[in-house]
């Protein structure tokens, strides 16, 4: 099996993650090893349903808030955030 | 059902619960009656800014005296609510707005609403959201920002810890002359009756001159900060109060969880709650030639609503001259949230026969009758009469 002739690298809170061409920025978080967001009431979420209905894979993509995380393929550079909508006080 | 009510509020919106909360705290027997439920209707619709407006001297007494009611509230009124004084922002775009902002400041201040003029630069540092180069602004620093049906949860939770009773939903077809008629064929006898059905208050009354005026509202995701005051053009009066055709102006509250209310549209005869694509498209515009960067924020849902308009900007607050049993409560067309709790003050006064804290007979029904009074009211047998 050939390897990937090729990886992107990028930040996921801050951490470097290199991912093969292709990977969405959802699995880029999980192979960081985090959530990507956090619910109103506090409750920790991950991608559930993968099609950018569930927008439980919000994320913030290079300052921009609230981005379906399963929907945007990972590219070289990109700033990935996560978890960072805090509860309300 | 026993006995003879004091009286029976029919409408459980924001109205209709601040007039049970006032006469049951007077010691009224006060029974609720509403075909769905608390808050359901443009109460839960709205966008929740208490607001004050000078649109006539009568208009401002109401939303002042109202304002001043909801912040003698505030320390008492539970989280869910979402009260904020966040301050309502008047933006002015250009010097001829700015003549505006001049004219209105003294008379906010002389009916004893603060209110502070901001040049460009100190309105570009209030909000750096907006864009560049904006005339100025008012600054209304007491104007509030509230979740209208868990306020109208609250005021109705209050009228039932006072003794008010609120009935099981069911829809009143009929109402006049003492006696509430269900649709189960039941009936409430009752001193008094207040119509606090909104748009739905010529159901009842159809000779009331009262017409449904539908808006639509975005709300976004959160992003906590994007803008900290609610922000209304200057011009917003102007299109609000343009009859003839369907308006948009530029509206924005923040949320406390940090979404954003996008407003507003005003439309005469849509019936249905659909979304008119176009309208909504021509209010997004509006917002964004004002916010820039809110064509980037993420909308989650457009909803519609409608408003119970009547021909001079004013409620209808008072006896039904038709029927003396009757009172009404309804017209608040875009400012119910507002002026519920004055409104609540102004029934019970009525009912009691005291003198209320402003003077009442701006808002009464009566003003759109003839000399003689005469009023169409429907009879229990539904049939329209003149009384």
């Amino acid at each position: 099996m050939a390897e990937p002739t090729s990886s992107v690298a990028l930040t996921v809170d801050g951490k470097p993650v290199q991912v093969v061409p292709g990977t969405t920025v959802a699995a880029a978080a999980l192979i960081a090893g985090t959530q990507t967001r956090v619910s109103v009431s506090g409750e920790p979420r991950a991608p559930l349903c993968g099609m950018g209905i569930c927008f439980e894979c919000r994320v913030t993509i290079d300052g921009v808030p609230h981005q379906r995380s399963c929907q945007i393929l990972c590219a070289p550079g990109m700033q990935v955030a996560t978890a960072r909508e805090l509860p309300a006080p | 059902m026993t006995g003879v009510w004091d009286v029976v509020v029919i409408g459980a919106g924001i109205v209709g619960a601040a007039c049970a909360r006032t006469c049951a705290a007077s010691g009224l027997r006060t029974a609720v009656i509403d075909a769905t439920g608390i808050g359901a209707g443009a109460t839960a619709a709205g966008m929740g800014h208490i607001v004050v407006m000078d649109d006539s001297p009568a208009q401002l007494a109401l939303t002042r005296w109202s304002q001043e009611l909801w912040r003698e509230l505030a320390a008492e009124l539970p989280r869910e609510v979402e009260f904020e004084c966040r301050g309502t922002l008047w933006v002015a775009t250009g010097e001829d707005e700015m003549k505006e902002v001049r004219r209105r400041q003294p008379v906010y201040a002389s009916a004893g609403v603060p209110a502070e003029i901001l040049d460009s630069r100190a309105l570009a540092e209030a909000e750096p959201q907006l864009r560049k180069g904006l005339a100025g602004a008012l600054l209304v620093p007491s104007d509030a920002v509230l979740y209208p049906p868990a306020a109208a949860a609250y005021l109705m939770h209050e009228a039932i810890r006072m003794g008010a009773q609120m009935l099981s939903p069911q829809r009143v077809v009929a109402a006049g002359q003492g006696r509430v008629r269900l649709r189960d064929g039941s009936e409430l006898s009752a001193k008094r009756i207040v119509n606090a059905c909104g748009t739905g208050a010529t159901d009842l009354l159809p000779g009331l001159p009262i017409r449904r005026r539908r808006g639509h509202l975005v709300i976004t995701d959160r992003y906590p900060g994007f803008v900290r005051h609610q922000l209304v053009e200057l011009g917003y009066l102007k299109s609000a109060h343009s009859i003839a055709s369907d308006s948009t102006a530029f509206n924005v509250q923040p949320r406390q969880t940090g979404q954003l209310l996008i407003g507003s549209s005003r439309e005469f005869g849509a019936e249905d709650t659909s979304i008119n694509h176009a309208l909504l498209r021509a209010m997004v515009q509006r917002a964004a030639s004002y916010l820039p960067a809110i064509g980037r924020l993420q909308a989650i849902r457009v909803w519609t609503g409608f408003r119970a308009a009547t021909p001079d900007k004013l409620p209808l607050i008072g006896p039904w001259p038709g029927d003396e049993s009757l009172c009404l409560a309804t017209g608040h067309e875009g400012l119910g949230i507002t002026t519920s709790l004055a409104t609540g003050k102004l029934i019970a006064a009525e009912i009691l026969g005291e003198k209320p804290g402003i003077p009442a007979e701006p808002y009464f029904p009566a003003r759109f009758l003839g000399e003689n009074h005469s009023a169409p009211v429907q009879t229990l047998c539904g049939e329209a009469a003149h009384g």
